[in-house]
C-alpha cells in the first residue's frame, strides 16, 4: 500500500515540478499571462 | 470567421483544469469500491498497468489530436476529427464528443448538486443526532423530493437549478476567467480537504468515539492483494473501464481543451502531469477516506453489505454524515462540509469541462458569442436533466450513466485511437505528441499507441458486449456462454427488468417494474434523439462550411 501511495504521489509531485521548471518558450504562447512578459517577447525580424 | 478567440491563462491553470476535468466523484465514490470488490490490493496491478498502456496513450491522443485540430481552429470532436482524414464520415464519429458531455452533464450536474446540498445540510447541522437510518432516510427523502428540513419546495429541482445556473455563468465567463479560475481555486482546497479527511481515515483507533476498529483493519482490506483474482478478466475488465472514468477519456473535453494549446507549446509533459495529478486524487487521497473510514465504525462485514446493496454512492451520501459525527457536533459539521465539498469540486470542475465542447462548436461552425453559447449548454442540460430528477427511481439516472457515461467513452476512445495510430498514421501522430514537448516519451510508447491501445479497448469493448454470467469466463469459453444482464446485449434487451417482471407477483411491484420498463426505453429514444439532432447540426455546420469555401 504505502509504496504505491508513494510511487504516484512521488511521480505527480516530480511531473509537477517538471512543468514549473521547464523552459519558458517566446511569445506568442498558449497563455495570456506571460504576453506583457518582456523577456518571453519573441524577437522581432 | 469564428468568433472563438479564447486562450488558457497560464500552464499550469491549463493542468489544474485538466486534472480537474479528469477528478471527479468517481475518484472517491467509485474507486475504493471497485477495489474491495475486485481483488482489493491485487486491483491495483491491472488498475496501474491499464494507466500506463491505456490511460496515459489516450491521453496522449487526446492531447495531441486537440492541439491537432486548434490549429485549424476547431475547439469540438466533430471537426478535429474530420482534419485527420479525408473521409467525411468521421465527423459524425466525432458527434460522440458532443453528445457523451452533454448527456453525462444532465444526470452529473444532478449528483453534483446533491453534493451542494449536502455541503449546507452539513453547515446547517440537519444530519446532527441522526442515527445511521436516520441519515440514509434523509437521502431517501431528497431524492424522492419529499419535505426538506430547509423548507425549499422541491429542494433537488432547486439545488439542481442553482448548480446549473453556477455552471452556466461560469462558463460564459470564458476560459481562463471561468473555468481556470474556478480550477486554480477548487483544486487546490479538493487537495486540502482530501488531505485531511485522509489523515482522519488513518488515524481511526479502535474503541475512541465509537470506532470497533484500527484504519489498518480497513487500509489492509482495501489493499492486501487477492492474487487469486489477478488473472481474472473481470478483474481487468474493471480495472480497464476505471481508467476510463477516472481520466475522463473517450469524452471529447480533452480534446476541445487541448484545443486551445498552440502547436510549439508542450503537451506530452502536460498530460502526465494532469493525469498523475488525478491519480494522487484517487489513489491515495481516495483510497484513504471512504472504505477506512467506514470500516473502522461498521466493520468489515457491515460495509461489504452496505456497498453491495448502495455502492459508493450509497455510501458517501447515506453513511459517512453519520460517521463523521463520532467525532463530536463540530467536527462532524465541519468533516461534512469538507467530504460534500470536496465531491462538488470535483464534481463542478468536471461539469465545467462538459460544457465546453458544445460552447466551441457553436462558436466555431454558428459564430455565437460565449455568453448564449454557454446558457445555451445550460437550457439543454436543464432539458435533458429533470427526467433523471425526476424520475430517478425508475432507472432513468442509471440509463444515461449507462449508455452516455459508460458504453459511449469506449466506443468513442476506441474509434479515436484507430484513427490516431492507423489511419492519421503513427509517424505523424508521433510527431504531433512530441512537438513542442518538454519531456522526452519513451519510444516504446509508439507500439503501444499503435498495438496495445487499441487491441486493448477493442477486448473492453468486446468484454462489455458479451459480459459472461457472473464474470465466469472459464465457463464461457469453455462452451457455456451465457450472457451477464450487465452485458451491453442483455441491457439493451432490458433482461433483467423483463425477468423481474415476469417473477413479480405483487400488483404493486408489478406496476413499478412496468414504469420503470416504460421510463428506461424513453429514456434510450430522448438519448438517440439527441444525438441525431448533434449529427445533423454537424452536418449543417459542413454545409455551411462548403458554401463559404472553408472546405
Amino acid at each position: 500500500m504505502l509504496s504505491t501511495m508513494l510511487l504516484v504521489t512521488g511521480a505527480t509531485i516530480y511531473f509537477f515540478i517538471r512543468v514549473l521548471n521547464a523552459p519558458p518558450k517566446p511569445e506568442p504562447d498558449s497563455y495570456l499571462d506571460n504576453d506583457d512578459e518582456l523577456e518571453r517577447q519573441a524577437p522581432r525580424a | 470567421m469564428s468568433a472563438n478567440k479564447e486562450s488558457w491563462g497560464s500552464r499550469v491553470g491549463l493542468i489544474l483544469a485538466m486534472a480537474g476535468n479528469a477528478v471527479g466523484l468517481g475518484n472517491f465514490l467509485r474507486f475504493p469500491v471497485q477495489a474491495v470488490q475486485n481483488g482489493g490490493g491485487a486491483f491495483i496491478i491491472p488498475y496501474l498497468v491499464c494507466f500506463l498502456v491505456m490511460g496515459i496513450p489516450l491521453l496522449w491522443i487526446e492531447w495531441s489530436m486537440g492541439r491537432f485540430g486548434g490549429k485549424f481552429g476547431h475547439h469540438s470532436t466533430p471537426f478535429i476529427v474530420d482534419t485527420m482524414h479525408r473521409n467525411r464520415l468521421w465527423k459524425y464519429i466525432g458527434v460522440f464528443g458532443i453528445w457523451t458531455n452533454i448527456a453525462v452533464a444532465s444526470y452529473y450536474c444532478y449528483l453534483e448538486s446533491w453534493t451542494l446540498s449536502y455541503v449546507f445540510h452539513s453547515l446547517a447541522g440537519s444530519f446532527q443526532g441522526l442515527d445511521q437510518n436516520g441519515v440514509s432516510a434523509f437521502f431517501d427523502q431528497y431524492v424522492n423530493l419529499g419535505e426538506s428540513t430547509f423548507g425549499i419546495p422541491y429542494e433537488p429541482i432547486f439545488f439542481f437549478v442553482i448548480c446549473l445556473l453556477l455552471n452556466t455563468w461560469i462558463l460564459s465567463q470564458g476560459l481562463a476567467k471561468g473555468v481556470e479560475r474556478v480550477a486554480k481555486i477548487g483544486m487546490p482546497l479538493l487537495i486540502i480537504f482530501g488531505m485531511f479527511l485522509a489523515y482522519k481515515g488513518f488515524t481511526i483507533t479502535a474503541g475512541e468515539n465509537g470506532a470497533i476498529n484500527d484504519s489498518s483493519v480497513g487500509l489492509n482490506f482495501l489493499w492486501t492483494p487477492n492474487f487469486d483474482d489477478l488473472w481474472s478478466p473481470t478483474v481487468w475488465l474493471a480495472a480497464a473501464g476505471q481508467i476510463f472514468f477516472t481520466l475522463s477519456v473517450g469524452m471529447g473535453t480533452i480534446h476541445c481543451y487541448a484545443s486551445y494549446v498552440r502547436s510549439k507549446d508542450d503537451i506530452a509533459l502536460n498530460a502526465m502531469s494532469a493525469g498523475w495529478m488525478n491519480e494522487f486524487v484517487e489513489v491515495v487521497l481516495g483510497a484513504s477516506i471512504l472504505i477506512p473510514i467506514s470500516i473502522g465504525y461498521l466493520g468489515i462485514d457491515g460495509v461489504v453489505n452496505l456497498v453491495n446493496s448502495q455502492g459508493g454512492l450509497g455510501l458517501g451520501f447515506r453513511t459517512l454524515p453519520y460517521l463523521f459525527y463520532q467525532w463530536g457536533d463540530v467536527l462532524g459539521a465541519i468533516s461534512g462540509v469538507m467530504w460534500f465539498g470536496l465531491l462538488f469540486f470535483a464534481g463542478i470542475t468536471s461539469s465545467l469541462a462538459m460544457g465546453t465542447p458544445w460552447i466551441g462548436f457553436l462558436q466555431d461552425e454558428f459564430n455565437w458569442n460565449r455568453r448564449p453559447a454557454a446558457w445555451s449548454f445550460g437550457l439543454i442540460v436543464l432539458v435533458l436533466g429533470m427526467p433523471t430528477v425526476l424520475f430517478f427511481n425508475y432507472g432513468v439516472f442509471d440509463e444515461y450513466d449507462y449508455w452516455a457515461g459508460t458504453v459511449s467513452l469506449v466506443v468513442f476512445a476506441l474509434f479515436e485511437s484507430i484513427l490516431f495510430a492507423w489511419v492519421f498514421g503513427m509517424d505523424r501522430g508521433w510527431r504531433e505528441i512530441m512537438s513542442g514537448a518538454d519531456i522526452q516519451v519513451p519510444k516504446i510508447y509508439k507500439f503501444i499507441i499503435k498495438f496495445v491501445t487499441p487491441l486493448l479497448l477493442l477486448w473492453v469493448f468486446i468484454g462489455s458486449l458479451v459480459t459472461p454470467k457472473g464474470g465466469d469466463w472459464g465457463a464461457a469459453f469453455s462452451g457455456e456462454w451465457i450472457l451477464d444482464d450487465s452485458s451491453i446485449i442483455n441491457k439493451i434487451k432490458n433482461s433483467s427488468l423483463k425477468r423481474q417482471l415476469a417473477e413479480a407477483t405483487d400488483p404493486a411491484v408489478i406496476e413499478k417494474l412496468q414504469d420503470t420498463l416504460f421510463y428506461v426505453n424513453a429514456s434510450r429514444i430522448l438519448l438517440v434523439v439527441v444525438f441525431l439532432s448533434i449529427a445533423a447540426l454537424v452536418y449543417m455546420a459542413y454545409k455551411k462550411r462548403v458554401r463559404e469555401g472553408r472546405i
